[in-house]
Order: structure tokens, then C-alpha cells, then sequence
């Protein structure tokens, strides 16, 4: 008897919070974990165009974590309308074990589906007390870096193969694997997320380098005050496209196709752009671009697809178990 | 008044322990809590209390608690009356397993409802064809709370009853009242500070509760973040007198709660000694 009340009363909760179809159109958008800023401004400003176009009131709700996690989220069921990623591998993940959209998803929208793009950099300590100038000066003794768990952090994974991809390009492919061990020699701690390793770095006061996102070591500097840390940019870095996607399953069953590919398409906007600037992310609109060249060091930028064969390639040589950055996490600690 | 034997400077010495033991691990996290959420004044704190994804994360966790510890009222009531008042096969698995979750790690207790319920799990596919959500919205939320939370009244309750025993039940068994006159009359007078001190566990537990509830949330703004996870948000989004002021709320709740238990125990007093306990 007891367990038909309980049943009973989860149903009918569940029925409460079950969605409203009606002119006011609600978007789940489930996101990495430095966008939280981005999103909120884009969100205001996107709900406000389309209030004018459509007379509709599009209410954007944001869900944030690790990259690999929400994308855990959303195969376990989590019904996001859109998703917006730290990488694609994250998103072929859905559209594989979930087949919540086609696993050509990325070829949907310009740009392999990423509206803005990043980099890795470094954030250092003001004065840069260890001098550290480029890639190689974290594989010196004494200096700390921090950097997020590649195996739950999207970051992460872009940190590792910024790393790989200047190995190398410097010393050789033959030389790269050591290169990373001695560079995670010096990791002291691994947090599960990007956003959790800038804390450990700014708040906590660990390490002496934070590599980092370019956006979020822009927003750590501007949160701090702009007078403790300082961005140091490498010679050579990766280029970190974090991509977008309809996830097309749920928008069937929420009826919110047209608004969350609408959405998606704004991102594109000379008025998007504008505001994904403003929150340090490279913009692809070249008008936007020029505008705020001054604002981003230009650096040379390898790619995934073209350094490390794509994402699955990339996933399944160095990140899955026993995969490189098993072994050399191992070797690591000795 | 001399009760013991032992030289006053080491009673002196105990209880500095003490004090000081619960000043640094208590009363100085608390009093920090408070001074983060002031310090930068009363109009920021306020702020940061009445927006509306804080406001959104309150209304979520006092809903969670207001169902989860009616439920655990009513499990831990009949689990230990079950336990203590009969004999049947099977008891001693039954305790062990009100022990599970104080075992389990929340994390454990979370990822069994998204294995269940979540899309790749065995109810998955249906419940989304029949458009209902369990995890990564608010029934998750109070399942998985029930289930962290479910211990506290019937471990509360069971040593209380058996210490009891069974002859006030059975001598009014004897007298012609029927089982449900038994309980309200007999068994609930008897046990009602247990349970009072039961549930207030409880409660505090559902309010506090991170992990099991992280796991299953899928931390919407202003949709399925209770208190605990809006805090840790506001945090990690340098937002740190914000996360502070939400804290010092959670910390309120608590107080309000304590308060409660000690305006109830003075102001009954009486009945609690003439109990006998």
C-alpha cells in the first residue's frame, strides 16, 4: 500500500514537472564548465531577438559540468535540447551510444559546428617569478603545474594534446611521450574540471602555471583584479574548437526544433559574435574578428584533425584505459 | 558536589579539550560562514538571497524534505515497530539493510536510480516514451534523498523500542485495545522524543545532502538545483560572498531546526522526565 502512495506521489510530481506547450518555448542547453558566463549573456541576448521576430518568449535553462560528464548526462538521459561541448568527441559519444542525433552531426553547421574558437595558454603568477615563456619551461624541476583529469575534463584533453603537438613539433614524435611524462611530473593535483583546476590555481594558491583555456585564463585574470596573475601565450599551441549541436530526438519530443536550431544559427551573428568576443572567446566572423584582433595574441595553431587523426583517433590512442596518458600518468608519479 | 575522584586540573583539561575540539571544527567554520557572506554588506547578501535561481534552489530543497521525511516517518514508525514488537523470519537482514546507505557512498545511491530510470537503464526507454522524468528532475531528487535518508528514524527508534520492550503493548493488548489504539496510545507516547530527534536528523540530512543528489540532478538553473549544488555553482563562478550568503542560509536552516528541538525538550520538559527517559 505504502509503495502505491509513494509511486503514486512520484507520478504525480513527475506530471507537475513535466513540460508546458505553449507559446512561452523553454530550451535545455547543456554545456561545458567555462561557458557559464558565455551562455548567460548569449541566452539574454538571443531570447530578446527572438521576442521581437516571433512575439515568443524563449526561456534558455543552462545545465554546466565537466564535458565528459554532461555528455554522460544526456546519454543517461538528461533532455537537452542543445548541446555545447568542450569537444566533438563528446557529442559523437551521444549521437553514438544514444543515437540522440546522426553521427554526421558536425558537418550540420559552419565552421565543423563551433561558432567560436580557443586556445590553451598559460596563466602564471604576476612577475612570472619562474619565467616561464613556452612549453618547455614546465618540464623544469620545481615548477608546478596544474591542469585538469584528462579522463573526465574536455580542457584537459586539449591541455595534453597542446603538450603532444609542441613535443612534437620540437623534438620530434619519438621524444613527445617523454616530453608529457616530465610534464605531468610536475602536476601536483588533478581536479575533475577546468573550472575546479582555475580554482585550485587563483583561490587555493597551488602550482606555479595553470594551463588553461584561453577564455578562462582572460576570466580568471578579470575576476582576480587583473594585478596577481598574467597570461603567458606559447609559440605554438592547439586549436580548441568547442562545437554545438540540435540534439535532435529530444527536440522532436519537445517540439522545440525550429527555436534550438534557431538558436544555434544565432550564435553565427555579427550581434553573437560581438558578445563571444567580449567573454574571450575567438570569434568567427571576420568583421568581429579584426574588430578585436588586438584583444587575442596571434600564435601558431595545430589542429586534431590534421596532428592526431581526429578525435576518435585521438580518444582511443591516449585516452581510453591502458591508452598513453594511462601509462604516462604511471610514470608520472615515480 | 564532588562526583568523581579524579584531581580537578585534569577535569579542567577535558573539557578545554572539548571546547576547544568543537571551537575550531564548529563554531570557527560557522562563524567564517557568516563573516564570507557579509563581507561585502548587507545589500550584496540580500542580493544574492532573493535571486531568483537562490530562490528557485531553497523552494527545491524544502520541497525535497517536506516529502522525503514524511516517507522516512512512516518507513522508520513501521520498520521498527515490525523489528521490536515481532518476530519473523528475515529480521536481522531487514536491519542490516536499513544500514545500507550509511554504508554506500552517496555517490553509489545517486548512480542506482540514473542505472535504473536513466535512458540507458531498464525503465528508461518506457518512462521516456510515456513523457516521465525520474532523473535530472525533481522525483530523482527525492528518491535519492529518501534513500540517504532513510536510516535516521528507524535507527533512532529501534534502540528506543527495544529497550521498552514489549509488556506496555502487550498489556494493552490484553486489556481489549485493538493494534492501531495500541500504537497511538501506547507505543507513540512512549517513543515520541525518538522520533522527534529522528526526524530532525533526518531533515537535516535531506536539506545538506550533495552527493547522492549531484549525481541525479543534472544541475538545471533555477530547475533542479537544491541548496548544496547552487552553493558549489556559485562558487566555482568566483562568486564567492554569493556562494557564502546561500551557505549561511543552509547554516540557518540548521540553526532553526536545533532551536526548534531545544524550545520543544524545555518546553515539554516535564513530559519528557514523566516518560521515564
Amino acid at each position: 500500500m505504502r509503495a502505491i502512495v509513494g509511486l503514486g506521489l512520484l507520478l504525480s510530481i513527475a506530471a507537475a514537472t513535466a513540460p508546458v506547450h505553449a507559446a512561452d518555448v523553454t530550451l535545455l542547453n547543456v554545456s561545458y564548465d567555462p561557458t557559464r558566463e558565455l551562455y548567460k549573456d548569449l541566452d539574454a541576448a538571443f531570447a530578446a531577438q527572438w521576442k521581437a521576430k516571433s512575439g515568443d518568449t524563449v526561456t534558455i535553462n543552462q545545465s554546466h559540468g565537466g564535458s565528459g560528464k554532461q555528455a554522460r548526462s544526456v546519454i543517461d538521459g538528461l533532455e537537452a535540447d542543445v548541446v555545447t561541448l568542450a569537444l566533438a568527441y563528446d557529442i559523437d559519444e551521444i549521437a553514438d551510444k544514444a543515437k540522440l542525433l546522426p553521427a554526421t552531426w558536425q558537418k550540420r553547421l559552419p565552421n565543423n559546428s563551433t561558432p567560436y574558437y580557443s586556445t590553451i595558454v598559460f596563466l602564471v603568477r604576476k612577475g612570472n617569478p619562474k619565467g616561464i615563456h613556452d612549453w618547455n619551461d614546465l618540464v623544469k624541476d620545481g615548477v608546478g603545474v596544474i591542469t585538469p583529469n584528462p579522463k573526465s575534463s574536455g580542457g584537459a584533453r586539449w591541455n595534453y594534446l597542446a603538450a603532444w603537438g609542441y613535443a612534437t613539433k620540437t623534438l620530434g614524435a619519438a621524444k613527445a611521450k617523454d616530453f608529457v611524462t616530465k610534464l605531468y611530473h610536475n602536476v601536483p593535483v588533478l581536479d575533475s574540471g577546468a573550472r575546479g583546476s582555475t580554482t585550485t590555481f587563483v583561490e587555493r594558491g597551488q602550482g606555479d602555471v595553470l594551463l588553461a583555456w584561453e577564455n578562462e585564463a582572460y576570466l580568471a585574470t578579470h575576476e582576480a583584479g587583473g594585478d596577481k596573475f598574467e597570461i603567458v601565450t606559447p609559440s605554438v599551441s592547439i586549436l580548441a574548437e568547442p562545437p554545438v549541436a540540435v540534439v535532435d530526438k529530444n527536440v522532436e519530443k519537445h517540439g522545440t526544433a525550429k527555436v534550438a536550431e534557431a538558436f544555434l544559427r544565432y550564435l553565427y551573428t555579427p550581434a553573437a559574435q560581438e558578445i563571444i568576443a567580449k567573454d574571450f572567446y575567438r570569434p568567427r566572423d571576420p568583421a568581429v574578428a579584426a574588430k578585436y584582433a588586438g584583444a587575442f595574441k596571434n600564435l601558431q595553431l595545430f589542429t586534431i584533425d590534421r596532428n592526431f587523426g581526429g578525435w576518435t583517433k585521438a580518444q582511443t590512442a591516449h585516452f581510453a584505459d591502458g591508452g598513453l596518458f594511462d601509462q604516462i600518468f604511471e610514470a608520472a608519479k615515480r | 558536589m564532588k562526583t568523581t575522584a579524579e584531581p580537578g586540573w585534569l577535569r579542567w583539561l577535558l573539557i578545554a579539550a572539548a571546547l576547544g575540539f568543537l571551537g575550531i571544527n564548529l563554531a570557527l567554520p560557522l562563524a567564517q560562514v557568516f563573516a564570507g557572506a557579509l563581507a561585502k554588506g548587507i545589500a550584496v547578501y540580500r542580493a544574492a538571497v532573493v535571486e531568483p535561481d537562490a530562490v528557485a534552489a531553497m523552494r527545491l530543497t524544502l520541497t525535497v524534505a517536506a516529502i522525503a521525511v514524511p516517507l522516512n516517518i512512516v518507513f522508520g514508525l513501521a520498520a521498527s515497530w515490525a523489528i521490536t514488537k515481532f518476530d519473523f523470519p528475515g529480521k536481522a537482514m531487514l536491519i542490516s539493510l536499513i544500514d545500507l546507505p550509511l554504508s554506500v557512498s552517496p555517490v553509489v545511491s545517486g548512480l542506482i536510480y540514473v542505472l535504473l530510470f536513466g535512458l540507458q537503464g531498464w525503465a528508461g526507454p518506457w518512462l521516456r516514451e510515456h513523457d516521465i522524468r525520474i532523473v535530472f528532475a525533481v522525483p530523482g531528487i527525492v528518491l535519492a534523498t529518501v534513500f540517504v535518508t532513510f536510516p535516521f528514524v528507524a535507527r533512532e527508534l529501534i534502540p528506543l523500542m527495544l529497550e521498552q520492550g514489549r509488556s506496555d503493548e502487550e498489556a494493552a493488548r490484553s486489556l481489549g485495545a485493538t493494534g492501531w489504539q495500541t500504537f497511538r496510545r501506547v507505543t507513540l507516547p512512549n517513543i515520541r522524543w525518538g522520533l522527534l530527534y529522528g526526524v530532525l536528523l533526518c531533515n537535516a540530512r535531506a536539506m545538506g545532502e550533495f552527493g547522492a543528489v549531484s549525481v541525479v540532478s543534472g544541475h538545471i538553473r533555477g530547475l533542479t538545483n537544491t541548496l548544496p549544488l547552487h552553493i558549489e555553482i556559485l562558487y566555482n563562478e568566483y562568486n564567492y560572498v554569493a556562494a557564502f550568503a546561500v551557505a549561511s542560509l543552509l547554516a540557518g536552516l540548521a540553526l532553526v531546526t536545533l532551536v526548534a528541538k531545544s524550545v520543544l525538550e524545555w518546553r515539554f520538559g516535564d513530559a519528557i522526565a514523566g516518560g521515564g527517559h
